[in-house]
């Protein structure tokens, strides 16, 4: 048997990034929800716009404004991606 | 080069850091570092300086040049912006909304030149929405007094106040957040999409896809994104700004 061989930092080490980009994959799941939500405000946009073309700016404007706050939830979930993929804190917790 | 390279970041290939350290000296204890964030936002800082000079200088009232009638329709631009969201008896924001959309908008649109975004630092976004945390809670408090400021916190039941005080923290955390996050993620994709084409050319040995493609992804991840996000920072902060004085307009 050979398993006295192994190197057990590295073994770590390689588990630790192996969940981290499983992590930052399941991480991006929240992608789905301001998706799902800004298709829907945008699709109620350019309902009233059909409806009242006259007030075409304010619609946009605010339309714009609720999607950057709907889009919040998404942008974290993309920093934490960013984050495990980038700058990962749990590397450095691996002991020697 | 192999796929384990593009994974693993070679030494010509994916470089995403934070901003680079380029001096650092002690005051008096303080240790002061310039950061490449900082010494780019002073040369935006002294290019908007020198462009407003220019275009302010020799203003007449009779047969105006081209240049003045650029300065006018900057200036009533962003008035008119802040008279229809905020209402015209904010209009003494307009200077600071007008001057945080260019430092804004410049500081994204850096990145065109090859320079890192001013904004792509956590550090910058977060200036900006902690003054405009101190301007909703100055409005507050001048419009309803000291008194009824701290009553706000309290309504419409006591039992919320520890939710009142997290929402009001969770404002600027959010504002800077999505303002670096829209703009880091940009900057993250491109630089991993020009190192994806500049391994295929290297595979293939012709240049095709190094031409014209990256300038297609520039448009929508620098300039759109780059605007919309300065839009966006200052329209909330219009908002917020403007909310704070409760129902003293409804």
């Amino acid at each position: 048997m050979e398993t006295n061989n192994v190197d057990y930092t590295e073994l770590s080490r390689a588990i630790v990034l192996g969940a981290s980009a499983l992590g930052a994959g399941t991480a991006m799941i929240a992608g789905i929800g301001p998706g799902i939500g800004e298709g829907y405000a945008v699709g109620k946009a350019c309902e009233s716009i059909g409806r009242q073309p006259e007030s075409s700016g304010a619609v946009t404007r605010t339309m714009f404004i609720g999607c950057a706050v709907a889009e919040s939830t998404g942008i974290y979930g993309l920093l934490v991606a960013l984050l495990l993929m980038f700058a990962n804190p749990f590397i450095n917790k691996v002991s020697g | 080069m192999s796929i384990s390279d593009f994974l693993r970041g070679s030494p010509d290939g994916i470089d995403v850091t934070g901003p680079k350290l380029i001096a650092s000296f002690e005051i008096g204890g303080i240790t002061i570092n310039l950061t490449e964030t900082v010494v780019l936002s002073w040369v935006i800082i002294a290019a908007v300086t020198l462009l407003l000079l220019w275009l302010t200088s020799d203003l007449k009232t009779k047969d105006i040049s081209k240049k003045q009638v650029l300065a006018e329709w900057a200036v009533t631009t962003i008035y008119g912006l802040v008279d229809d969201t905020m209402g015209k008896h904010w209009r003494k924001f307009a200077p600071y909304i007008g001057g945080l959309f260019t430092f804004s908008i410049l500081g994204s649109l850096i990145s065109m030149l090859g320079l890192r975004s001013v904004t792509a630092d956590f550090n910058v976004p977060l200036t900006w929405a902690l003054i405009t945390f101190v301007l909703i809670h100055g409005t507050n408090i001048r419009t309803h007094g000291l008194g009824g400021y701290l009553k706000g916190y309290a309504e419409p039941v006591p039992v919320m106040l520890p939710m009142n005080i997290l929402s009001e923290i969770s404002t600027p955390v959010s504002m800077s957040l999505r303002h670096f996050g829209n703009i880091v993620s940009g900057m993250v994709i491109t630089s991993l999409l020009y190192f994806a084409l500049s391994v295929i050319t290297k595979k293939i040995g012709i240049a095709f896809c190094t031409i014209g493609i990256p300038a297609v992804l520039s448009l929508y991840f620098d300039l759109f994104s780059g605007f919309m996000q300065a839009f966006i920072f200052i329209m909330l902060t219009m908002v917020y700004i403007s909310n704070a004085d409760g129902n003293a307009e409804a």
